[in-house]
């Protein structure tokens, strides 16, 4: 609530600023992020992702702590700067989110519905999953994120996630590249990052999971996905689907060199 | 010696096979992939999106960069598309022209309403009033769009047949294409003209 109030007055003590020049703006923010930093609100998710992921849940009553994110059962630090990536026991290639779904059927008993029942929080109700990730991701802080792109199916998503990033469709013609082709252009004040541009894609890709101001919550690549498909007018994405996933991939090929630093903070 | 090399050689080229979908394969995993990635939300709106049309096809196959006789054949086709409204009634409100183009609303899955307008969404990528600071950058500004170019007739007919179908005039446009697609009414599109072109209106001053 503290920590709500204290955005708020930011965001108010903001608001002048947007009547200045564009540069204004964008320094107005900056600092702004500088401001927070040190205290991004994500601090509470990660902390509660780190007690769900040791909790005792579901039909089995098992903890997460045996989950395999790919680098071994139990191990969590660096994880996140290589995922997605290839698992042999599902013969998929798994995002961070899709993986967090196997290990609570598989450790804890769920069935898949129940773990992918509440992906997104909504007003009335949080999700474990943006708290489970907000852990995950913070474990790789300041480790240079090396997406593994080998195996043949991990090429097989990268290809897919290229061909989809250019499909345009639906009643506005839109497609990922409408709007993440070119270097600095903005949606109304939002900045776009061009995701096929190293220096851009390396600094954006990084950043999430993101306490989102506007939504009060941590947010996930998984929504930002859900999010962007929602904008170009297409129909509800599939949690954890393989074109999600195929786009990640896609895009970690030019994130990758970068330096993860999530959760971050945005607007 | 050799006969190894070679031996080698032929093994990685053709392991690299195995692992290298070709380009068609590629682009028929993608679309099984995307036919299976919007399983539930309403149907009408999957089927809207699964099928591309010609233009959305061609686009994505050229990754917006057309041949020339690609390009022309587009244009060409879209140009066909456009309903213009009688003589003289090109021009419609530009206070009405202000509110559509600042307007989000419509064809996302979270909005409910039917009945309700759909928005333009014009200053997601545009300049154009000036007392708006808040536009986008993915377009050209629009300001002073009416003063620069006068209000005649080919003018108005080049506004409204751009928003109505920007396909027409250049193929594989960032800009969907309002007036074919079904997004902004005839009428609409009349009163963003006016936005655009009336002296009156806050972009020309």
């Amino acid at each position: 609530m503290h920590i709500k109030r204290v955005l708020a007055g930011v965001l108010t003590a903001m608001l002048p600023c947007f009547a200045q020049a564009q540069q204004d703006t964008q320094k107005e923010i900056e600092r702004y992020r500088k401001m927070l930093v040190e205290g991004n609100p994500a601090d509470l998710w990660e902390a509660r992702g780190e007690e769900l992921w040791k909790k005792s849940r579901g039909p089995k009553s098992a903890s997460l702590e045996q989950c395999d994110l790919g680098l071994g059962a139990g191990v969590v630090k660096g994880a996140y700067a290589r995922l997605p990536r290839y698992f042999a026991d599902t013969d998929r290639v798994q995002d961070v989110e899709s993986r967090l779904v196997t290990c609570m059927v598989t450790l804890q008993g769920f069935t898949p519905e129940e773990a992918m029942k509440n992906p997104f929080s909504s007003p009335d109700r949080q999700s474990i999953m943006e708290a489970l990730v907000s852990y995950i991701a913070a474990e790789s802080k300041g480790m240079t994120l090396d997406v593994p792109i080998r195996h043949p199916k991990e090429i097989e998503a990268l290809r897919i996630g290229e061909q989809l990033f250019y499909r345009r469709a639906g009643p506005h013609d839109f497609a990922c590249v409408s709007c993440h082709g070119e270097n600095g252009r903005r949606i109304r004040l939002q900045e776009l990052p061009k995701l096929t541009d190293p220096k851009d894609a390396q600094k954006i890709f990084t950043t999430w999971p993101a306490y989102r101001v506007s939504q009060g919550t941590v947010r996930t690549m998984q929504h930002r996905l859900y999010d962007c498909y929602w904008q170009m007018r297409h129909p509800q994405l599939d949690y954890t689907s393989e074109a999600s996933i195929a786009l990640m991939v896609y895009m970690a090929k030019y994130a990758n060199g970068g330096t993860v630093n999530a959760p971050g903070l945005k607007r | 010696m050799k006969t190894i090399l070679s031996l080698f050689v032929g093994a990685g080229l053709v392991a690299g096979c195995v692992t290298q979908l070709s380009d068609s394969e590629a682009r028929q995993r993608a679309e099984q992939t995307f036919r299976e990635a919007f399983t539930h939300g309403n149907r009408q709106m999957a089927a809207r999106v699964d099928e591309q049309d010609e233009v959305q096809a061609l686009c994505t196959k050229y990754r917006n960069e057309p041949p020339r006789d690609v390009a022309e054949k587009i244009e060409k086709s879209q140009a066909a598309t456009i309903k213009y409204p009688a003589p003289g009634k090109l021009i419609g409100d530009w206070r009405l022209g202000e509110k559509i183009a600042q307007d989000g609303y419509g064809m996302r899955f979270t909005d409910p309403d039917p009945k309700r307008p759909n928005g333009g969404n014009c200053y997601n990528c545009h300049q154009i009033a000036t007392q708006e600071i808040s536009f986008g950058t993915i377009g050209p500004s629009l300001q002073g769009f009416g003063k620069l170019r006068g209000q005649s007739e080919p003018v108005q007919k080049y506004v409204y047949g751009k928003i109505y179908n920007a396909e027409a005039f250049a193929a594989c446009s960032n800009m969907p294409r309002f007036g074919h697609n079904g997004v902004l009414t005839e009428e609409q599109i009349t009163h963003l003209v006016a936005l655009l072109l009336d002296p009156a209106s806050p972009v020309n001053k």
